[in-house]
């Protein structure tokens, strides 16, 4: 089967802690994979390798079969590899629009786009509006220091989106978001699948995850410990030990 | 041999040098995260009010030197509530108010003329003693032992009190700290006091083997900065290390190349360190930050 | 103060509000209102040479010193915009200066293209020493620009090069007084209506965000780095041509142009005028040099009131005089009651 981001056995360590040992992931055109482990399991970290934040110790990155494990970041999102941040971190001195501007700037969008100073501006717009800001409200104009935390989320999505991504990287998406706030996303995420773009979802909710993902990755002490299904996943044993005095939600 | 021996035991005294200058402004950057750029203006201005104080007003050695302590320490205490305080948190404003209070002081100093062979301060012990055929007075070796001494204290007070524990927790982490109960201004108040203090110790110490000369005070920001950017911030061991390796390479530089090339050594250590690993050498957090 | 039960309000006046993005003007007097400022500055800038026969010379060449603290100002001020916040523009100043003496002499070039390479060489120069620090936060970049020009005139000091402590001498004029004005008005234009106009573009957003959020733009596919260097190499270049023209109108180039004054006048002009707005570096240079000139006499003191000025300003206006003033400009204010 076609894969079109793959990891090999990719290892790494912060003074002496191994946060990712050996993990091995592949994802396929149209999935949606979700990784869950409890917390300081290695998640974000998976996550940064593959978007090259972080060199791994050992281990490869392989998008559509060629080695990008030395490239940079940047590099990688002209391919196509986005990502967003557990915290959002926007730019708080512009306006919410303007975030969305920035990466409309890139190369990659360049590609798409063309140049054009307004054209830009009206892409930001119909982008916040896809991920749930209202059509000339006022949050859109207002500066991102201002705006409140599920906005900013969307808004990080929204950057991500600007970036036409191939495979995207969620870190927590739904982190801090009320359910209603959650459940008004799913559908975005899984026609993004359906335009035979990749997720790869890291989180802590798994009813919404459950929602989207086709397949989960579960992570302990930075090993890989199970993969699947979510309903076949999350009723094995050392799946449960791992999240032990947490309440595991059952699998939708 | 001789000579080997000389170089070995004048590097470890410029080393035990360059620890005590940069100690202050390293507790200061690890206890509140403030880059005092006004510690060497702090630090010749108490090599001057230390002077004034035994020359002038004819006190006591070891009365002088605890008022210009203690001096140093209620400027710095001054110097975070009057001008650091209202700029928290806009890093650039700090380093700026801090870098324009510096200059303040020494170039002030330089306009009041204070700048002739009648300012230098006694040594703590005078005399000399041989070891091993090379020649050394006393007070080199009382430089060296309070560097070792003060490294060593601050080691145990970073690890052993209360307030150490308080301000590692504020270096590391300032909204944990905060909600562990850790006051974070006085915290930082304390920690300017405590570095300005430092610099105060240090200008007793170090003062003696020259005459006080305003460009040490730039001189003194350098070497401060070399040695936390080249030891890292989060570590004593890290301060102590790069001490040792700045301190030998100095003395090698300025027996090999002559003696104006030591500064083209904190520069140049400044400048492959940042680029090669900014996290300095025993340093992690640069490396942590990274993760996101 | 007015009675109580009454509050203060101010509105945008209306043709600024329009006006931001969209040029839509009705009247001569509208145009004037926003052209007005612009104009007068031009104006000063533009005739203040040609009033030679009622100043004398001493206050022209006061007049050069200040267009060039005005460019390194407005350097800083872009600097700090992308987040680079220089403690020594004496670096570039003093990169300019060498480098166009070092051109014109042991080139033997003439001395405006002497100018010209010494600027950009300077700049090329200034911005690959200062490379390693460009991908780190914080303080680093202050902390190197800091030491940078101090280690150069320690090792021009140390090795006699380039003059040693005499000063490296023999670089020829360019040609008159008023030329050299001229040259660096110019400079001056182009800088700040230039670089305002990229700062305020796409690309000056861009800028922006870096300073926001580095990791955040390089996430957006954005190569920092290289955006860095080129705000540094755009950046130094006003700073490394006021040098490189200076060095013309002295003859010779010393260690001074290395010295602390450099460093912290521009800064302090551009911290007094607000960086927000690169014309406010420049109005805080034009207003903080002649006064320094004026009290010449008091040597060093002048960087102690300069240090001064800088604290006092950071802790109590931090937006900068020029800020104040525009938006003064731009609003009305109007007593209401509560």
């Amino acid at each position: 089967m076609e894969r079109v981001l793959v990891a090999e056995e990719v290892s790494k360590t912060f003074g002496g802690v191994r946060a990712v040992d050996g993990v091995s992931l592949e994802v396929r055109p149209g999935e949606a994979l979700g990784i869950i482990g409890p917390n300081g399991s290695g998640k974000t970290t998976l996550i940064n390798l593959i978007t090259g934040f972080v060199r791994p110790d050992r281990g490869r990155i392989l998008y559509r079969g060629r080695d990008i494990t030395r490239l940079s970041p940047e590099g990688r999102v002209r391919l196509g590899i986005v990502r967003s941040f557990q915290t959002p971190r926007p730019f708080y001195h512009l306006p919410a629009f303007k975030n969305v501007v920035i990466p409309l700037c890139s190369t990659r969008a360049w590609e798409r786009l063309g140049s054009g100073y307004g054209r830009r501006e009206e892409v930001a717009l119909d982008l916040l509006e896809e991920v749930g800001f209202e059509r000339d409200a006022a949050a859109v104009y207002k500066p991102a220091a201002e705006l409140p935390h599920g906005y900013l989320k969307r808004l990080e999505l929204a950057r991500c989106l600007a970036l036409d991504p191939e495979v995207l990287l969620l870190d927590e998406l739904f982190s801090g978001m009320s359910p209603a706030e959650a459940s008004s996303l799913i559908p975005l995420l899984i026609r993004l699948t359906g335009e035979g773009r990749s997720l790869v979802l890291v989180e802590h909710r798994l009813v919404e995850l459950f929602q989207v993902v086709h397949r989960v990755v579960v992570l302990d002490f930075g090993r890989k410990i199970a993969e699947g299904p979510p309903a076949e996943v999350m009723a094995r044993e050392e799946v449960r030990r791992a999240y032990l005095g947490r309440e595991v939600a059952a699998p939708a | 041999m001789f000579e080997a021996l000389s170089i070995l035991l004048y590097g470890l005294v410029q080393s035990a040098v360059l620890l005590l200058i940069a100690l202050g402004f390293s507790v200061t950057f690890g206890i509140s995260g403030i880059p005092n750029f006004a510690h060497g203006g702090i630090y010749i201005l108490s090599g001057f009010a230390c002077w004034y104080l035994l020359r002038k007003a004819h006190w006591p050695y070891p009365l002088a030197v605890a008022a210009t302590v203690a001096l140093a320490a209620a400027i710095g205490t001054l110097l975070y509530w009057l001008v650091i305080r209202p700029v928290r948190r806009l890093v650039l404003a700090e380093v700026l108010a801090t870098f324009a209070v510096g200059v303040a002081f020494l170039e002030l100093f330089r306009w009041m003329g204070l700048v002739t062979y009648e300012f230098h301060l006694p040594p703590v012990l005078s005399g000399s003693v041989t070891i091993g055929g090379v020649t050394m007075d006393r007070h080199r070796l009382v430089i060296v032992g309070a560097a070792a001494g003060l490294g060593m204290l601050l080691w145990w007070f970073g690890r052993a009190t209360r307030t150490g524990l308080a301000l590692r927790a504020m270096a590391q982490e300032e909204y944990t700290a905060l909600a562990m109960g850790v006051h974070e201004d006085r915290m930082a108040a304390i920690g300017v006091a405590l570095g300005s203090a430092l610099a105060a110790v240090a200008a007793v110490l170090v003062l003696p083997l020259g005459i006080i000369s305003i460009n040490l005070g730039y001189d003194a920001i350098l070497v401060a900065l070399a040695l936390t950017v080249t030891g890292g911030t989060e570590r004593t061991a890290g301060l102590l290390l790069a001490a040792l390796l700045l301190g030998m390479g100095t003395v090698l530089a300025s027996m090999v190349l002559g003696p104006h090339w030591s500064e083209v050594i904190y520069l140049l250590a400044i400048v492959v360190v940042l680029a090669v690993r900014p996290s300095g050498i025993l340093g992690r957090f640069k490396e942590l930050e990274e993760r996101v | 103060m007015r009675e109580a039960g009454y509050r203060r309000e101010r509105l945008d006046r209306g043709i600024k509000v329009r006006a931001d993005d969209v040029f839509v003007l009705t009247s001569w007097r509208e145009l004037l209102y926003l052209a007005g400022p612009r104009l007068a500055a031009m104006t000063v800038l533009l005739g203040f040479p040609l009033l030679r026969p009622w100043t004398g010379a001493y206050w022209q060449t006061v007049f050069l010193i200040v267009v060039a603290m005005m460019l390194l100002a407005t350097s800083w001020a872009f600097l700090e915009r992308v987040g680079l916040v220089s403690l020594g523009q004496s670096l570039f100043f003093g990169a300019g200066g060498y480098l166009t003496a070092i051109a014109a002499v042991y080139l033997h070039l003439p001395s405006f293209p002497a100018v010209l390479l010494g600027a950009t060489a300077g700049a090329v120069v200034c911005a690959g020493l200062l490379t390693p620090v460009l991908r780190l936060r914080g303080v680093y970049f202050s902390l190197v620009t800091f030491a940078l020009p101090l280690l150069f005139a320690r090792i021009i000091e140390a090795t006699k090069i380039l003059g040693g402590t005499e000063g490296f001498a023999g670089v020829p004029g360019l040609g008159g007084l008023t030329l050299r004005q001229y040259l660096l008005v110019l400079a001056l234009l182009v800088t700040v209506f230039g670089l305002q106009r990229l700062l305020d573009s796409d690309h000056g957003l861009l800028l922006r965000a870096i300073r926001d959020n580095d990791v955040g733009v390089r996430a957006s596919g954005i190569p920092v780095g290289r955006w860095k260097f080129t705000a540094l190499l755009v950046g130094a270049l006003p700073a490394t041509f006021a040098g490189g023209v200076l060095a013309t109108h002295y003859h010779v180039v010393g260690m001074s142009a290395f010295s602390l004054e450099y460093s912290v006048l521009p800064l302090t002009a551009a911290v007094l005028g607000g960086s927000e707005m690169l014309a406010g570096a420049a109005v805080g240079a034009a207003l903080l040099v002649p006064l320094s000139e004026v009290l010449r006499a008091f040597g060093t003191l002048r960087v102690v009131a300069y240090c001064a000025v800088l604290v006092v300003v950071l802790v109590g206006v931090p937006e900068g005089l020029f800020a104040l003033a525009r938006r003064r400009y731009h609003q009305f204010e109007r007593w209401v009651p509560v």
